[in-house]
């Protein structure tokens, strides 16, 4: 690794003063970003460490709405979720492994951006609202494609607002190695419609599966599912671990997977 | 450099570390407490497990400087008070958990967090905590029965010895 400074500050301005200064980089959980530094890819003059901010942890639950503190643990999701939105619980308490469940964060997950990450799935299915120091950004603009997003320079995300939908499931078919998700599905069912978020298959990061929306929202079955044909998989990630083509058929089938265990 | 301050094992400590110093590296090589090992250094293996406020955490991937103000427990400070071993070692050494032990810090702090936050864990919960823990010995099976003998457990059922 090379050299840089770490500096904690206690508040969101300190975060962002700190910020504003030549290659700072924002550090939340570092679970993605300390395997970064070490491989030399990323060369920060100083890390601002988000995990002293005291008003950016922490999960509410209000109206319909769960607002997680972008600075917020997944165990700790995971942990005061499990009421009221099950479904979240369950991909919050599926990344990683436990120790790296007690460091990453929701803020960095989101702010990462990464094509197989689970949280992107949660955030758009449920079109989340990721709420940073400067304004409100709606889950269909935020993603902008892999490893990018629609936060600015020096932006943080300071919590994300998420709509509890009457009926969720995240699948996720777990590539063992990374146990990121070689596809993962995030269904979400409200009373105005159904959306259903892909990660782990496209080039283009986590996307919404446009035809299965619109037939699950007029029947919300498997067979609903069944009637549609697979996404292409032209434009789907094709490595070791699964062709496009296979991702393209994991996608139809862990969405019927998720219409039948959707609770 | 800059100065950082904790709670290690119970004791204060401090002191100065660059930026780029891992927390295992201040563990090991300014503490000189080389119970926490390094296994792969890439988040993987979890051989340098240790607790933070109570918590797992790998000590490859996180700053000292993120420690700051915090209470580490390294599996140096897992013995009982008289210096004998603690149930979860104990049960290690009785059920054969370990061979060259070189994962088995990482796995006795995983085993504790584990135990105290779900005292009485099923095989199948034993198994899926230990995902972040790499052994390349043991094969796990002795593992999961040390750890669910620790928690009280009847194991004469479990796995092959
Ligand atoms: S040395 Fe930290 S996880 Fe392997
Ligand atoms: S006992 Fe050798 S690595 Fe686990």
């Amino acid at each position: 690794m090379y050299n840089f400074d770490v500096v904690r500050p206690t508040s969101v301005d300190e975060a962002l003063s700190a910020l504003s200064q030549e290659d700072a980089q924002a550090l939340g959980g570092g679970q993605t970003l300390i395997p970064t530094l070490k491989q030399r890819l990323a060369m920060p003059t100083t890390l601002v460490s988000l995990s002293g901010i005291d008003s950016m942890k922490g999960v509410s639950v209000d109206g319909g709405v769960i607002t997680v503190g972008g600075a917020t643990p997944h165990a700790v999701v995971a942990g005061e979720v499990a009421d009221a939105f099950p479904a979240l619980a369950h991909l919050a308490g599926n990344i990683g492994d436990p120790a790296v469940r007690n460091r990453g964060t929701i803020g960095g997950s989101l702010a990462n951006n990464d094509p197989s990450a689970c949280y992107p799935s949660a955030a758009l299915a449920t079109g989340a609202t990721i709420v940073t120091n400067a304004r409100e950004i709606a889950a269909d603009d935020y993603f902008q494609g892999m490893f990018t997003t629609a936060l600015d320079e020096g932006e943080i995300i300071t919590s994300v607002k998420l709509p509890v939908p009457e009926k969720a499931a995240y699948i996720k078919f777990e590539q063992p190695a990374s146990r990121f998700s070689l596809v993962g599905i995030f269904l979400a069912k409200y009373a105005d419609g159904v959306r259903v978020a892909v990660t782990g298959a496209s080039n283009n990061g986590v996307f919404r599966w446009a035809e299965a929306e619109a037939a699950l929202s007029a029947d919300f079955s498997v067979a609903a599912v069944e009637g549609l044909s697979a996404p292409s998989g032209d434009d789907m990630i094709s490595d070791l671990h699964g062709s496009g083509d296979y991702r393209a058929h994991l996608v139809k089938a862990l969405t019927k997977k998720a219409v039948a265990q959707a609770s | 450099m800059s100065k950082v301050s904790m709670t290690v094992n119970g004791k204060a400590v401090s002191g100065d570390v660059k930026g780029n110093t891992l927390l295992v590296e201040f563990l090991r090589e300014d503490l000189r407490l080389t119970g926490t090992h390094v296994g792969c250094d890439t988040s993987q293996c979890g051989a340098c497990t240790i607790h933070v406020n109570g918590k797992s955490a790998k000590a490859c991937t996180m700053f000292a400087a993120e420690a700051d103000g915090a209470d580490i427990t390294t599996v140096e400070g897992m013995a009982n008070a008289d210096g004998s071993l603690s149930v979860i070692q104990q049960a290690f050494q009785d059920h054969h958990g370990l061979q060259c032990g070189f994962c088995t810090p990482g796995m006795v702090m995983t085993a504790a967090a584990l135990l105290k936050e779900n005292p009485k864990p099923t095989e199948a919960e034993v198994r899926h905590y230990l995902e972040g823990n790499i052994c390349r010995c043991t094969g796990y099976h002795n593992i999961v029965k040390a750890i669910m003998a620790a928690s009280g457990q009847d194991v004469s059922a479990i796995a092959a010895e």
